[in-house]
């Protein structure tokens, strides 16, 4: 369990996060979102007790982060960033030195070493120099350290980046095998990859959250319009004109790829527009082939949050 | 302690895989073994030119001539290479990132320090046992006063750890390994010099500044004799500069 409040952090005149709260419970997996500096990596820094914040309060695993910082850290497996890995050191004596550091004893030392090169696919390379090791099984050998000693909570900063994308499959499913026992928080800025994963998605831009909800509620809320798709049989400038004129449809655009394809935008709530939709397309013997709603991708719910208003979406100019 | 125990064993492993301490330790050789040659050298011309003097025979002395001016020569490279052992211990940690896996393991700041330093004491205790091999040789082919050897060993080795605290404190301030070399050696120079000004400050303030001097306390080891305000003196600067190390770690997560 994780429990965040009124967090604040600041650098000098820097706000890197703006009060912050947010709770989140054990089992779930929840995703940070946000482009990059907009406060993901300092929030979970403080989370882990590498930095203090400048204010608010942090309780991990039923410790105050500030107040008993030892104790979260025996619970928490932590992937920063870059992946804390010394490059003169072999792959196997540095998750025995990092079990060691997290008080694994030395009889369970030599198994657990080996579960978590299993899980992340680095027996193979076991006894390589780690500077030797190519991104990918860098970004592994740095998963593997973090969830050493299987602790309750995973705080996984973009686990992702700099795998190929097999590899980010493997990984993917790996955390996702995770879920039952573990509390887990992942950064990214890959949005399909938090939908995926993640059953709630938390949305940080300039260090305050813009939107918090579950992955489906998101898109779902935040629609200021429904989407239709359809395609008829016979398509043209008839066809076009009569579902434009049926009431509620905001605007008909011909859909390039799809011969007799067409995007209908409709007002909030059409159901009953769908409807009509439907009925006018077959009363004027267009003949229906397909209808269906389309959702809002996560990537444009994300433009929508994150940009300022006022400013320009296609642009996107204030999204860095 | 297991915790410090597994950072002494990881420290050790990547100065001794990396030829860190091989380099530090074949120059450290190399330059005493020069010194211990000249002066030794020096020592035979003198001898034959006694041995025309029967009366002066007496004054020849192993540990005056040969050892003392050995050890008097060698403490100045040594305890510079020193900070080059050490710049690297903290300020790696910051730049490649794995400081954060350190700080985020549930181990304190303070074994971190600890542990650094500890590993840090071993290589120089290496480097010392090795460049044992001079004295050893006066010991094989002579017969010299053996006290004075080895509370001169003890005076270089804790000369050497107080030189280790200051180069970690130097380390833990900054991620570039260069400045944390000449910050530290800035300070050591400083340090040897304070003696200096002994003379020109008045006797009290000037006894002062002469048992500041680090160098100033090692003079009485190389003698044979072990000072316990010498012993204090280096224990307590040790002592006070970890200190300061395991603060500035743990402020560093303020800012």
């Amino acid at each position: 369990m994780i429990e965040v409040e009124n967090l604040t952090k600041r650098y000098g005149n820097i706000l890197a996060v703006d009060r912050v709260s947010f709770r989140i419970e054990s089992g779930e997996i929840v995703g940070f979102l946000g482009p990059n500096g907009a406060g993901k990596t300092t929030t979970m820094r403080i989370l882990t007790g590498f930095m203090p914040p400048t204010s608010g309060r942090a309780i991990v695993a039923d410790f105050d982060v500030m107040e008993k910082p030892l104790e979260v850290k025996r619970r928490i497996g932590y992937l920063p960033e870059h992946p804390p890995i010394y490059n003169d050191m072999l792959v196997s004596p540095y998750l025995d030195f990092v079990a060691r550091l997290k008080e694994i004893d030395s009889r369970e030392r030599p198994p657990e070493v080996r579960r978590v090169m299993d899980l992340c696919g680095l027996t193979e390379v076991q006894n390589r120099l780690i500077g030797n090791l190519s991104r990918g099984f860098r970004q592994r050998v740095g998963l593997a350290q973090a969830l050493l000693g299987d602790p309750e909570i995973l705080v996984l900063d973009e686990p992702t980046i700099g795998l190929d994308p097999r590899q980010i499959v493997e990984i993917r499913e790996l955390i996702k095998n995770l879920r039952a026992e573990h509390t887990i928080i992942l950064s990214s800025h890959i949005l399909p990859e938090v939908e995926m994963i993640c059953s709630r998605v938390i949305i940080i831009h300039e260090g305050k959250i813009v939107a918090e909800d579950q992955t489906a509620h998101l898109q779902a809320s935040l629609r200021n319009s429904d989407r239709l798709f359809v395609q008829v049989g016979q398509a043209g400038p008839q066809a076009l004109e009569s579902i434009r004129r049926v009431p509620g449809v905001i605007s008909v655009l011909p859909e390039e790829k799809v011969p007799g394809g067409y995007r209908v935008e409709l007002e909030r709530e059409g159901q009953k527009i769908r409807e009509d939709v439907a009925r006018a397309i077959v009363t004027g013997g267009f003949g229906l082939r397909e209808l269906k709603p389309v959702g809002m991708s996560l990537e444009e719910v994300f433009v929508r949050l994150t940009t300022v208003e006022g400013a320009n979406p296609e642009e996107g100019g204030k999204i860095s | 302690m297991k915790k410090i125990q597994a950072l002494v064993t990881k420290e050790l492993g990547s100065y001794f895989i990396s030829p860190v301490a091989y380099v530090i330790i074949f120059i450290f050789l190399g330059v005493s073994g020069f010194l211990f040659f000249q002066i030794l050298s020096y020592f035979n011309l003198q001898s034959i030119q006694m041995m025309r003097y029967p009366g002066l025979l007496d004054r020849l002395n192993l540990n005056d001539m040969v050892l003392f001016p050995f050890f008097h020569n060698v403490v100045v490279f040594f305890t510079f290479l020193i900070p080059v052992l050490t710049m690297r211990l903290l300020s790696e940690e910051k730049k490649l990132g794995t400081g954060e896996l350190l700080f985020t393991s549930p181990i304190t700041t303070t074994e971190v320090v600890l542990g650094k330093f500890f590993a840090a004491a071993v290589v120089i205790m290496v480097m010392l046992l090795f460049s044992f091999i001079y004295p050893l040789m006066i010991l094989i082919f002579g017969n010299p006063d053996v006290g004075p050897i080895f509370t001169a060993y003890l005076g270089l080795f804790l000369l050497g750890s107080a030189a280790a605290a200051l180069g970690l404190l130097m380390s833990s301030l900054t991620e570039n390994q260069v400045i944390a070399v000449i910050s530290a050696w800035g300070v050591l120079i400083f340090l040897l010099i304070i003696g200096w000004a002994a003379q020109s400050v008045g006797p009290t303030f000037g006894a002062v500044l002469q048992h500041l001097s680090i160098l100033e306390h090692f003079q009485s080891f190389s003698k044979g004799i072990v000072e316990l305000k010498s012993v204090v003196y280096y224990l307590s600067f040790i002592f006070f500069t970890l200190f300061l190390t395991q603060r500035v770690l743990d402020s560093q997560s303020w800012r």
